[in-house]
């Protein structure tokens, strides 16, 4: 199953392939996980991404990256999108697509912004908004792979309705420790008013860091900016410190 | 992460005609003929970059050029911002699929740069503060493809954006353009940069689609 089929190898053309819908999820109001097939998928590592290309009838094809939401699994590969409401593509994948339609996509692509079962160090995971979905990948994989390795994820959102993953958070990972900062609104009888999160509270969610962690931040530019340079303030080294950003790529 | 299917010729797994996604219309109609293959219009300007923003002060700056013999010529914040200065109005594409229109910076080309460097390298590895690199042939740095800038849209280039000086050569895809720009070293053979050696490609020409090694 989790078999990480990054060969290193250079000089080789990732190529387009099709795409069939098999399934369809909803995972927030305005967030979907699509299930695509994709004959020949090759594995990849959890935070890795895809391009996936859409093409008019006039010939007219635009593209976007989307993380990868799920754990290598044989031809299956799982994308969760945002809906962007104005947006050129999200609309169309989140709204329009249906089972048994293609698209284009190649991938997996990048290597920088992964975790890999072998990393023996404690990991931090902070997610703003939909910049959850990357790190859920590294979640699945840890549990796909039966891995110890001690993660804590602080995952900051606006309300309960832009919470993604919520039941599959909610069942029993040991060793993974979960920290839910809500922005605007809150559930019920929650303890926390919602509000900014804090360096203290960061520093409380996350790892000493003379436990030397590494920490993956992903989440809009500004999200990533305050979450990055609180990291940095205290005293996590910034070569530990791996970020990913959410353009609102529509 | 680079991946093929053992295909011996074009066109049946793998493919490169695209095909249509049913109901899909898309936009971008007026301004097409400006955007290379698969691109998007934005107005925003994102950011990427793999790490925190490093805060480099100005008074401690500084930018070298290093040939590949060895020979260093460094510039510090007052002679640099010295230097004649240009404006270049670009247009910006970025790997991750976004383009940015008309794009107002303000720079020193590395003509000026390089006018009094001695050297016969073909390439260049550019580095940053907080260690990110890239590389680029240095003919894509000469003949006014490329600056210094360390202005935008009239004002201070700001830290997220590669403050206080990055690179810019707008005509390969934006990772090229190294913020937060320390040193060019020369060198005789190219020798890969951050993203360039975790499977993004050697050039990148976004005319060309060259997004990945391979491409």
């Amino acid at each position: 199953m989790a078999r990480a089929a990054v060969s290193g190898r250079l000089g080789d053309r990732l190529r387009w392939t099709t795409a069939r819908l098999t399934d369809r999820r909803i995972e927030s109001d305005a967030a979907r996980t699509l299930v695509f097939e994709v004959p020949g998928w090759p594995g990849h590592l959890a935070g890795q991404h895809v391009d996936v290309r859409l093409t008019a009838e006039d010939g007219y094809s635009t593209q976007r990256s989307y993380s990868l939401a799920s754990a290598p699994d044989g031809e299956s590969v799982e994308l969760t999108v945002q809906r962007v409401d104005d947006g050129e593509v999200s609309p169309y994948l989140t709204d329009e697509l249906a089972v048994d339609d293609v698209v284009e996509l190649r991938g997996p692509v990048g290597g920088w912004f992964v975790w890999r079962p072998e990393q023996k160090e404690p990991i931090l995971l902070v997610g703003g908004g939909s910049g959850l979905v990357p790190l859920m990948a590294m979640i699945r994989m840890r549990r796909a792979v039966g891995s110890r390795t001690p993660f804590r994820l602080v995952y900051v959102v606006r309300s309960p309705e832009y919470q993604l993953f919520v039941s599959d958070l909610r069942g029993d990972d040991p060793g993974l420790d979960k920290t839910y900062l809500y922005t605007r609104s809150t559930p019920a009888e929650w303890p926390r008013p919602p509000g900014r999160f804090t360096a203290s509270e960061l520093s409380n969610a996350g790892w000493p860091p003379d436990f030397e962690p590494t920490c993956y931040v992903c989440g809009s530019t500004g999200f990533v900016e305050t979450a990055a340079g609180l990291l940095v303030a205290l005293g996590h080294q910034p070569g530990r410190i791996r970020t990913e950003r959410f353009g609102s790529s529509g | 992460m680079s991946w093929r299917m053992e295909t011996a010729c074009f066109g049946e797994w793998g493919h490169d005609m695209p095909i249509v996604s049913r109901g899909f219309h898309g936009r971008a109609r007026e301004t097409r003929h400006r955007l290379p293959p698969g691109q998007y219009e934005t107005t925003d300007f994102p950011v990427l970059s793999a790490g925190p923003t490093p805060r480099v002060n100005p008074d401690e700056w500084e930018f070298t050029i290093r040939t590949e013999t060895g020979t260093r010529h460094s510039w510090n914040w007052a002679e640099f911002t010295a230097l004649p200065s240009q404006t270049p109005t670009v247009d910006l594409h970025c790997v991750t699929k976004w383009s940015k229109f008309d794009t107002e910076w303000q720079g020193v080309s590395l003509d000026v740069l390089l006018e009094d460097v001695e050297t016969s390298a073909d390439y260049a590895l550019v580095h940053s503060y907080g260690d990110y690199t890239t590389n680029v042939p240095l003919e894509d740095l000469l003949d006014g493809k490329a600056w210094i800038a360390y202005r935008y849209d009239g004002e201070e280039l700001a830290p997220e954006h590669g403050g206080p000086a990055r690179l810019l050569v707008p005509h390969l895809y934006f990772w090229k353009s190294a913020k937060w720009v320390q040193r060019i070293q020369l060198l005789d053979e190219d020798e890969r940069g951050f993203w360039e050696n975790i499977g993004y490609h050697d050039y990148g020409d976004p005319w060309r689609e060259q997004r990945y090694q391979g491409d």
